[in-house]
């Protein structure tokens, strides 16, 4: 059992072993801790302290509102929060408060949540590194873990530490972050083309994203509106689950969520035989680039799985290797139409230039957007163009419903899951990164996890064991549309037997007696 | 810009039924048969007028203009196609956007079924077919009064295809007779209105309300078969009235509830089509007949005059009569159409597709909508030529003045005369009046209760019909008096006394004996005289024909 969960400190809030406040100002000061992580762009100490305060008078009146009162989270800031400043790490949006809350973030405030703030991303959650928002780079608290920094030490080429910090992954790198850190119980991240699960794979985090028409996405600031997502990161499956539960549903105002498809509540089965199960491993995904460790975990899980009597299936996703181009192209196309809102009109960024609408317009997105985000709008406004529609966004969508039959395909030969690398490896250190530019880096790292978007599936990336280097490695479970349900249960059995170690942040903190205090906690609870 | 800019040309007044000042639609020929075999109903297809430039030359070629239409209505609804804002014209700048309407990050598009079913009703009364499954998709061009950058419309399968329009034209030498013709209607889309921008040349800004931005539209496209701005502009009012009496929109103009763009070029009938000119935004009848007459002309003489038409958006000047270049698009528009994807296909039901069980609440089943079709107005013209016996123009007549028919169906109710006496009271006097002083029906000091009792009196013979009119003219004036008052007051009952009206005639006669003499030396017309100076001294009461002969039996003794 992981650390801290969700579910333990639920069960010690509903026990009263400790307060909903005193769980707020914990966090907080992690947060403060943590500062140089740079996982949040807005605190909202205010706001999370009333709230600890309202959730503290209803456990005190026994009016507790479920597992999520009183528990801290955290939003990526792409999610609108009414009265709290939602910049989407862009200077587009500096200063842009929203008047309305994201269906998902008022669903968390209504189970009785906690918002401890808004956490860093990608400007516009284009990035796969957390490094390209307007904001700076989001720092992996496992470049401070006593796990990774006593490997360092034997490394004679290791150079000065400090410099030499980790990328989370991204976009949703701050969310990571945050829930890696222990500063929340969950996040909210949201999920692309793989910003929810890859991150969640090099933090060390279970990153779930839900089938495309579970989740509302209003109020979820757009990057690709036909496969965005809004992802959940936490620290065990279990807890996944919780947050699913109270996100889940369909919202009028979204009109692709879909009508009642799962039963609620998620409560998992602790699975305890696999051997009904049928495991897909598909064959595309074992590309060169994939380092041999991950390439070995990948195997051995697949071999855990045989071994306990799971039927264990190569399969193939044929038409795999074009998601990224075809991603390319339709990712870039939304974008285009998608920013065209941000003209500095009715709110965001303005420029100075006032001498005519056009000229206004022309300066405040040049100012307001980054190099990536302008990039985009170019690309996709060149594939919308009546000459070449046909012949790249057409294309493009065709390409998608063959990606999407082939897992249908897949899926109908009787396989239950399917089980991928997460990335190609471990986080790797920003000077690293940032070798390549951000559409090389997009493109490699989202190699496994973009088809799902394509399709809508349900997927979650699981911790499963440490690199050579002290580095999580993360594994991808991927179901049938709208099953996420069993999807959760077999990534819970698997959880279950991987064990990954908790992150051990002692070192990092002056003052760690927060993260130990909320480890006894979990011993305690664990007795009952 | 290609953006849609409303100006306002102050109120439209009671335009009466096509008829264009110096129009030039000559009809000729046969129906060319082209578009015949799609048409339902009226034979009638259109065909194109030929124009000659003023002084015709030898050797000249005739042009024969070719006119389709863009009409935007905007739906008559509680609240916008895709958000629950209210729909209310003149209600404060920017009191009525929701935060979709004013395009805020995150927030999504969710389909107004009372939208969807105003486009159904349109289509079926419209003879189009229905769609089962329509997709929506995104326009994008910048503007100010549209926040998101794009528009969302029904580009690739809209709601609505292949229909047809049925109206009628003048014709004839008084223009009183009425020709039935047919366009045929591509498509009907469903898409959002924009706001509107305000410009302050003064202070050289520019003024956002978002109050329209998002209302819901009904883009009906016509095809190309017009010839001439009459024929557009009569269609135009028959699809204003079809949409009236749906209940659809409320087709406003004055109010910009009914939009009109116009595609028009010129070519020689037998060559190729010519390029064509957009005219856009006519927000009346008569400014969209006038801007067509106008650009088909302009077209004509610029290319007799060795010019070229250039593709291009122009706008009607009302004040100057005349089209001029907008100048707004820097080359082609490229509007980069993509599909919406926050809206999945909208998906109809007939009563062989119904799911079982399904939640009326979810579904729109287009059988449904049919049986709630009201009477179209061809079908109310119909019917009042066969009940009334009216003449087919008359019947239009009654439709095209906003009330009139309301107004002429409550005198029939009430009076005793004669429909076709009504109809010629009503559509003669009463409409005379109205269109004298410029005044609406609804703004009419009469009442049909007050007519309908005039016309009772006159049936009746209590009064003759020029004392009538007489009572009418006071009934104008609106001092609340009721005819029967009125005729008492003044006296105005036909002299039924032959006792006092020969004691009249005698005074007359006495009175002018020139005139006497006159016809006593064989001038017969000289009764004539006697005749008026008698109903003259009867303040029109008594009955022409006994002063007559009442006359001739005095003078032959």
């Amino acid at each position: 059992q992981s650390g801290s969960s969700l579910r333990i400190v639920s069960a010690a809030l509903k026990q009263g072993q400790i307060t909903p406040t005193e769980l707020c100002q914990k966090c907080l000061s992690l947060i403060k801790k943590t500062k140089f992580l740079n996982a949040y762009i807005t605190v909202s100490e205010e706001v999370a302290l009333k709230q600890a305060e309202e959730s503290e008078k209803r456990y005190k009146n026994g009016q507790s509102l479920g597992d999520l009162d009183g528990i801290p989270v955290a939003v990526k800031d792409n999610f609108s929060t009414s009265g709290i400043e939602t910049t989407c790490a862009s200077n587009m949006l500096k200063g842009y408060i929203p008047p309305y809350n994201a269906t998902v973030v008022q669903k968390l405030l209504d189970q009785g949540a906690l918002l401890m703030g808004k956490t860093n991303l990608d400007e516009f959650a284009m990035g796969s590194g957390s490094t390209d928002g307007v904001f700076g780079p989001v720092k992996n608290p496992w470049s401070y873990s006593k796990q990774y920094r006593e490997k360092r030490k034997q490394n004679p080429h290791s150079k000065n530490e400090d410099s030499d910090w980790l990328i989370t992954g991204g976009s949703s790198g701050g969310s990571a972050a945050a829930v890696s850190a222990f500063t929340c119980y969950a996040a909210l991240g949201s999920d692309t083309g793989g910003s929810t699960r890859n991150p969640a794979a090099h933090c060390g985090l279970v990153g779930f994203k839900p089938s495309y028409g579970l989740v509302s996405r209003h109020g979820l600031i757009p990057l690709v509106n036909s496969m965005d997502v809004p992802g959940i990161l936490t620290r065990c499956v279990d807890d996944a689950a919780i947050v699913l539960g109270a996100l889940a549903g369909p919202d009028p105002k979204d009109s692709t969520t879909v009508h009642d498809p799962i039963n609620k509540p998620f409560m998992l089965p602790s699975l305890a035989d696999v051997s009904k199960l049928c495991i897909g491993i598909p064959k595309e995904y074992l590309v060169p680039e994939l380092s041999s460790e991950v390439r070995s975990l990948w195997s051995k899980a697949a071999d855990l799985f045989e071994s306990e009597g799971a039927k264990v299936l190569e399969v193939s996703l044929p038409h795999t290797s074009y998601s990224i181009v075809c991603y390319h192209v339709l990712c870039t196309s939304e974008v285009a139409s998608n920013m065209a809102r941000f003209d500095g009109l009715q709110y965001g960024h303005r420029c100075d230039i006032d001498v005519s609408t056009e000229a206004m317009y022309a300066a405040t997105r040049r100012e307001g957007f980054n190099d990536v985000v302008r990039g985009r709008i170019l690309s996709g406004n060149f594939f919308l163009l009546k000459e070449n529609y046909e012949n790249y966004f057409v294309k493009a969508q065709k390409v998608r419903r063959l990606i999407a039959n082939d897992f249908v395909n897949a899926f109908n030969s009787g396989v239950d899951v399917l089980l991928t690398p997460t990335t190609l490896s471990e986080a790797v250190p920003y000077l690293e990164f940032i070798k390549e530019d951000n559409r090389t880096r997009s493109a490699q790292d989202d190699i496994f996890t973009q088809a799902v978007n394509m399709a809508g599936l349900p997927a979650v990336s699981i911790p499963v064991a440490l690199s050579n280097q002290g580095l999580p490695i993360g594994l991808q479970f991927i179901g049938r549309a709208f099953c996420d349900q069993q999807l959760l249960t077999v990534a819970k059995w698997f959880e279950k037997q991987v064990q990954f170690p908790v992150i051990q942040l002692q070192e990092l903190m002056d003052d760690c007696s927060a993260v130990l205090e909320n480890e006894k906690l979990a011993s305690v609870s664990l007795k009952q | 810009m290609a953006a849609p800019m409303l100006r306002w040309v102050g109120r439209g007044r009671l335009w009466t039924f096509a008829r264009v000042d110096g129009g030039s639609c000559h009809r000729r020929g046969a129906p060319t048969g082209s578009t015949s075999n799609r048409i339902r109903g009226q034979s009638s297809v259109a065909q194109q007028p030929l124009y000659t430039t003023q002084k015709p030359r030898k050797g000249e070629h005739k042009w024969a203009a070719v006119v389709g239409l863009e009409i935007h209505a905007q739906i008559s609804s509680n609240s916008k196609l895709f958000s629950g804002s209210q729909v209310r014209f003149s209600a404060p700048p920017n009191s009525l956007v929701s935060f979709f309407d004013a395009s805020l990050p995150g927030t999504l598009p969710v389909l107004n079924r009372r939208c969807v079913e105003a486009a159904v009703m349109t289509g079926l009364a419209l003879n189009c077919h229905i769609n089962k499954k329509s997709l929506f998709d995104r326009k994008h061009y910048f503007y100010a009064d549209l926040p998101a950058g794009y528009q969302i419309t029904q580009q690739r399968l809209p709601i609505a295809v292949n229909g047809s329009l049925t109206y009628g034209v003048c014709a004839g030498k008084k223009q009183s007779q009425v020709i039935p013709k047919t366009v045929r209607i591509k498509q009907i889309q469903l898409e959002q209105d924009s706001g509107k921008s305000l410009h302050d040349d003064l202070r050289s800004q520019t003024l956002i309300d978002l109050n329209r931005a998002g209302v819901g539209l009904l883009e009906v496209v016509l095809e190309p078969d017009l010839s001439c701005g009459e024929e557009a502009a009569a269609a135009v009012r028959e699809l204003q009235l079809i949409l009236q009496a749906l209940g659809t929109s409320q087709a406003n103009m004055a109010e910009g509830q009914l939009r009109v763009d116009a595609n028009i070029s010129v070519h020689h009938p037998g060559e190729p089509l010519g390029v064509r000119t957009e005219v856009k935004n006519l927000n009346s009848i008569r400014f969209l007949a006038k801007a067509i007459d106008y650009e088909i002309q302009r077209q004509i003489d610029e290319l007799e005059n060795g010019g070229e038409i250039l593709n291009e958006t122009r706008s009607f000047h009302h004040q100057l009569g005349c089209t001029m270049s907008m100048r707004d698009k820097e080359g082609k528009q490229d509007y980069r159409f993509m599909p919406e994807p926050n809206l999945p296909p909208l998906v109809l039901y007939d009563a062989t597709s119904l799911p079982a069980g399904a939640d009326p609440q979810q579904v729109i089943n287009i059988d449904q909508i049919r049986e709630t079709l009201p009477e179209l107005p061809r079908v109310t013209r119909e019917r009042l030529v066969q009940q009334y016996g009216m003449l087919l123009e008359h019947s239009f007549t009654l439709l095209n003045e906003v009330g009139l028919l309301e107004f002429f169906q409550n005198v029939i109710k009430e009076t005793r005369a004669e429909p076709k006496k009504v109809t010629s009271w009503v559509l003669n006097t009463f409409l005379g009046y109205l269109k004298q002083q410029n005044l609406a029906v609804s703004e009419s000091p009469v009442t049909p209760s007050a007519l309908a009792e005039l016309l009772d009196l006159l049936d009746s013979r209590t009064i003759s019909s020029a004392a009538a009119k007489q009572v009418f003219e006071e009934l104008w004036k609106g001092e609340g008096k009721t005819p029967g008052q009125i005729v008492s007051e003044k006296q105005l009952e036909l002299m039924e006394d032959r006792g006092s009206l020969e004691q009249l005639c005698h005074s007359v006669m006495e009175a002018h004996p020139q005139v006497v003499m006159d016809l006593k030396e064989g001038n017969p017309r000289a009764i004539n005289k006697l005749i008026g100076l008698v109903r003259k001294a009867t303040q029109s009461r008594a009955d022409p024909a006994m002063i007559k002969e009442i006359l001739e039996k005095k003078l032959s003794s």
